[in-house]
């Protein structure tokens, strides 16, 4: 994660003004995006990336349904590529497809949840500030900067001192990651909800009596759908990546399998890069690449889609 | 001398097709006129001023032919072009109050943008003060930012910018539209200053706002769905006008002092054209009220008075 | 001016505050006697040495006094630069043990995010220009940041340690070696700071590119570009322009991704068993060494705070707006 995802992978401003122009006609607007993203190549692609390892991650356990950390004795201390598993196992004779498929599914979750969380998080920072203004404004954009600063992974090195044991897994991580990521998405929110809210249609509805939350959820909201609906992405893949981070330095879950934590693994525990056992670090890798890579080309593809300005004709 | 154009045709590319924004332009400015173009929006107004100092976008030269001061002006070309902008043709954009770099010192950018195009600030920085001076500014205008100045402030700026090296043709595409009216006065006599100051020969002020045209233009060029319907001197124009479009435009304008209980403002039925596919004929028949049966011909636009040209079978035609 | 920096100061001390209470709340907060947790994790010792040990950390802690107490006591020791003793360290002070670690870190991040930001910029800007490089730039550069630190890490190191031998494996320097102010000593340290380095930079290097290339299309298409262009004004100033322009947003969008470059670092000193902070973190976590980890993460917050502070400055005395801004002009 990089400064793509903080500068100018960020949703274009102006996708949030394609939707800006005029409350969209619901059922021409889905036929037009349709046209647009069937025909936009890097959607496609993205998106066909994405299928084939969601299908990966539900399919995968079951079809090779060998329990993860299971070691298969012999292979012990023998760690080889052609063990009868598709990815070889690993320094302890686990299978690392097994591994592989189960971390998948441990990213996509951790994506999900700490994405939605954070999005859900930033949306509410973001629209108060954004519409109230004032001093609510002043004293969440402190809030947000503070929140901003702090790296979450210092944060969560002396939280996991103390935490009880059985509550270090993945959710809890995944609503950790949720609980830090918010803050670039609630200042970009809040930066958007404050063009839109001096609109006219806005002081209509305020003339016509609707309180503020139902503004903000049925007249603003609606406006900037595309550009909420790209943050999420971004916020899902940054998910990805900071829970892989945390599970490489040890601040991961002490149950499951996810791949940040078969990286850990084999450098921790397997001595893989002294031993050279490379297909136990670099599949959970690109996996990780592949799935980050696709969110990332996606929303670039979908900004396209939705601005009709960077249209490629 | 002056600007001719012969039939000059410039579309849009889009991915249904070409849209026929300028469909087929022929008029000419002398020199010292002031020619307003007007219509309403997606006439081609803005297609035609644009297209003559640089194409944009989606903008695609189909055919026609441009001719100042005698020199053949291949707006195709845009390497060729540049060897005009800003001394032979010059524009005063409708983005006037952000077309300045904004982190930029008005003076240093003005003065890398001659040196870029060869030409020695420091001979013509005097003339530059003495136009600043001229439109209102004050001289430590060259040392702030654009952010320092107001609104009327860089529009100003603008204008004195664009026609610093004296163009022959100088293009000012809506630049009184996003200004208050006291202030759109004040910009409208700058430019008929500038003219008569002789810092630009001749002029094209596009706007649908036909009031400033009335201030400031010799001339009026009436377009209509991407062709031309009328061209008249100012006053013939408000006064006399023969087609059926400029007759409803000039009516539909409220008049100061008039009441309008008794009788309604009366506006044009209807909306302009598709220009994806537009219709054959005159554009203007569906929603014109002298329409006949040979307006399904396209009406030439030819010259039924000295000065006054009209695209019109009522009026030019056997029947008129 | 002085009104813009005195709030940009209130505001990373109250950061600072806040973060400097939260690793205080921290253990007071978990479920349970946090001083027993800590006792218990230390495995392996006698009943007896378990009392001894209960009772230190208790006085440490100062669990028995009242709580404001203790929370002024905290401040007390953290200004005097007092944050503990190391486990891991065997009783060595936690602020040693991370200076100690922090200049090879520093040696790590400053050279990587200069360089990268400056290459990753002026490739960006190339790439806006030419179609080709721009088809190619762009894929590598989204692979590029969609990349975990420790993968690059994992794959270079596998690569060029472990395969062709070219860099060494781990470690700050040679095991064979003493630090000593001599020529071999200093080749043998950049052997092993190269790959490190090379793979921080390379990540960072893909998020700089993307971004500026894409901020230099979207200046590219400003009024001010258009404009000059219509007055014929060369490609050449008109890039110019806008490769300014478009550093702006790539300077504050550096003090954004630190907190994730930051945790870049750390995770390739541990692929490298690098001897900065990441390797500290990762040993502390190991032996669960609780101040160490609370005085790094003081430490990380502090060095963040500082340089957003830099960057806060560099950011005024580039964009000439800000200044404006400040003295009050029109608009």
């Amino acid at each position: 994660m990089s400064a793509a995802v903080g500068t100018s992978a960020e949703p274009s401003e102006t996708a949030g003004s394609a939707a800006k122009s005029a409350p969209p006609a619901a059922k021409r607007a889905r036929g037009e995006f349709l046209f647009f993203a069937l025909r936009s190549k890097k959607f496609v692609i993205a998106m066909a990336i994405l299928i084939f390892l969601a299908l990966l991650a539900i399919f995968g356990p079951i079809i090779d349904s060998t329990d993860p950390v299971a070691q298969a004795g012999e292979q012990m201390r023998h760690p080889t590529l052609d063990a009868g598993n598709w990815f070889g196992s690993t320094y302890f004779g686990d299978d690392v497809f097994s591994q592989f498929a189960n971390g998948l599914r441990a990213s996509f979750f951790v994506g999900l949840l700490g994405g939605g969380l954070s999005a859900i998080i930033g949306m509410l920072v973001g629209f108060v500030a954004g519409y109230k203004g004032g001093w609510i404004d002043e004293l969440l954009n402190m809030l947000t900067n503070i929140f901003l600063v702090i790296p979450s992974l210092a944060v969560l090195l002396v939280i996991a001192a103390y935490l009880p044991p059985e509550w270090h897994g993945v959710p809890f991580e995944a609503v950790f990651i949720g609980m830090t990521s918010w803050p670039w998405a609630a200042r970009a929110i809040r930066a958007q909800t404050f063009t839109l809210r001096n609109r006219d249609f806005i002081d209509l509805a305020k003339l016509s009596g609707r309180s503020g939350g139902k503004i903000i959820v049925f007249e603003i909201a609606p406006n900037m759908s595309s550009y909420l609906f790209l943050t999420f992405i971004l916020l899902f893949g940054g998910a990805i990546l900071i829970g892989a981070t945390l599970d490489f330095i040890g601040l991961g879950p002490h149950e499951g399998m996810t791949l940040g934590l078969m990286m850990y693994n084999s450098v921790t525990y397997g001595a893989a890069l002294q031993l050279g056992i490379w297909w136990w670090f670099i599949p959970p890798g690109i996996g990780i690449i592949a799935l980050v890579g696709a969110l990332y080309v996606m929303n670039v593809g979908l900004d396209e889609i939705f601005n009709p300005k960077l249209r490629d004709i | 001398m002056s600007l001719q154009v012969s039939d000059l045709r410039v579309y849009y590319r889009t991915l249904a097709g070409d849209v026929q924004a300028l469909d087929g332009a022929t008029f000419s400015i002398e020199d010292k006129e002031i020619m307003g173009l007007a219509g309403e929006s997606g006439c081609g107004k803005s297609t035609l001023g644009n297209s003559l100092i640089r194409l944009d976008g989606r903008m695609r030269y189909v055919g026609g032919t441009v001719t100042l001061d005698g020199t053949s002006v291949p707006i195709w070309d845009d390497d060729a072009m540049n060897a005009f902008r800003f001394r032979d043709v010059s524009v005063i954009p409708q983005y006037a109050m952000s077309a300045m770099n904004p982190t930029r010192k008005i003076g240093k950018m003005i003065q890398e943008l001659l040196e870029s195009r060869g030409e020695n600030f420091a001979s013509i920085k005097p003339e530059l003060m003495r136009r600043i001076d001229l439109v209102g500014l004050k001289e430590d205008v060259l040392a702030r930012y654009p952010i320092e100045l107001s609104g009327g402030m860089k529009q100003r700026m603008v204008m004195v910018l664009s026609t610093l090296l004296n163009p022959s043709l100088l293009i000012a595409d809506e630049i009184t539209s996003a200004l208050d009216v006291s202030t759109q006065r004040a910009v409208a006599e700058t430019l008929v200053s500038f003219r008569d100051h002789g810092f630009v020969k001749s002029m094209m002020v596009i706007t649908h706002d036909l009031s400033i045209l009335y201030q400031t233009a010799d001339t009026i060029l009436v377009m209509y769905a991407g062709k031309l319907a009328e061209k008249a001197p100012t006053t013939t124009i408000i006064e006399h006008a023969r087609h059926p479009y400029t007759q409803a435009l000039i009516s539909s304008l409220p008049e100061v002092g008039v009441r309008y209980t008794s009788k309604k403002l009366v506006g044009i039925p209807g909306s302009p054209p598709q220009l994806l596919d537009p219709p054959s004929g005159c554009r203007f028949r569906a929603r014109c009220p002298l329409a006949f049966a040979k307006c399904v011909e396209e009406p030439p636009f030819v010259q039924i008075a000295p000065d006054h040209s009209v695209a019109c079978w009522k009026v030019s035609g056997p029947n008129a | 001016m002085r009104h813009y920096f005195t709030r940009k100061l209130f505001t990373y001390l109250l950061t600072f505050f806040v973060a400097a209470t939260i690793d205080w709340l921290i253990p007071r907060l978990a479920p349970g006697d946090p001083v027993a947790i800590l006792v218990t994790k230390t495995s392996g010792i006698t009943p007896a040495a378990a009392a001894a040990l209960y009772d230190y950390y208790n006085k440490l802690f100062g669990l028995n006094q009242p709580l404001p107490m203790q929370y002024l006591n905290f401040w007390n020791e953290l200004l005097h630069g007092n944050l503990g003793l190391s486990i891991y360290g065997n009783g060595q002070p936690v602020m040693d043990m991370i200076m100690g670690a922090v200049p090879y870190t520093l040696a790590l991040l400053v050279p990587a995010i200069l360089l990268s930001w400056w290459a990753g910029n002026s490739f960006g800007a190339l790439a806006a220009r030419r179609k080709w490089l721009d088809n190619s730039v762009l894929p590598v550069g989204y692979i590029l940041t969609a990349t975990p630190y420790m993968w690059l890490a994992l794959v270079l190191s596998f690569v060029l340690s472990f395969s062709f031998r070219i860099f060494p494996l781990s470690g700050g320097y040679g095991f064979n070696l003493e630090p000593t102010l001599s020529w071999l000593f200093f080749t043998d340290l950049v052997a092993h700071w190269v790959l490190p380095f090379l793979s921080l930079f390379l990540v960072m290097f893909g998020g700089w590119a993307i971004g500026m290339r894409n901020m230099i299309i979207y200046e590219l298409e400003s009024d001010y570009s258009r404009y000059l262009g219509a007055l014929g004004a060369p490609q050449s100033l008109i890039r110019k322009y806008a490769f300014r322009n478009a550093m702006l947003p790539q300077i504050t969008g550096l003090a954004l991704q630190l907190g994730v470059i930051v945790a870049g670092a750390l995770v390739t000193e541990i692929v490298f068993a690098y001897p900065g902070i990441g390797h500290l973190v990762f040993a502390a976590i190991q032996n669960e060494d609780y101040f160490l980890l609370q005085g790094i993460f003081l430490f990380i917050i502090i060095g963040v705070l500082v340089a957003n502070f830099i960057v806060d400055i560099v950011y005024v005395l580039v964009d000439p707006r800000t200044r404006v801004a400040m003295r009050g002009g029109t608009e």
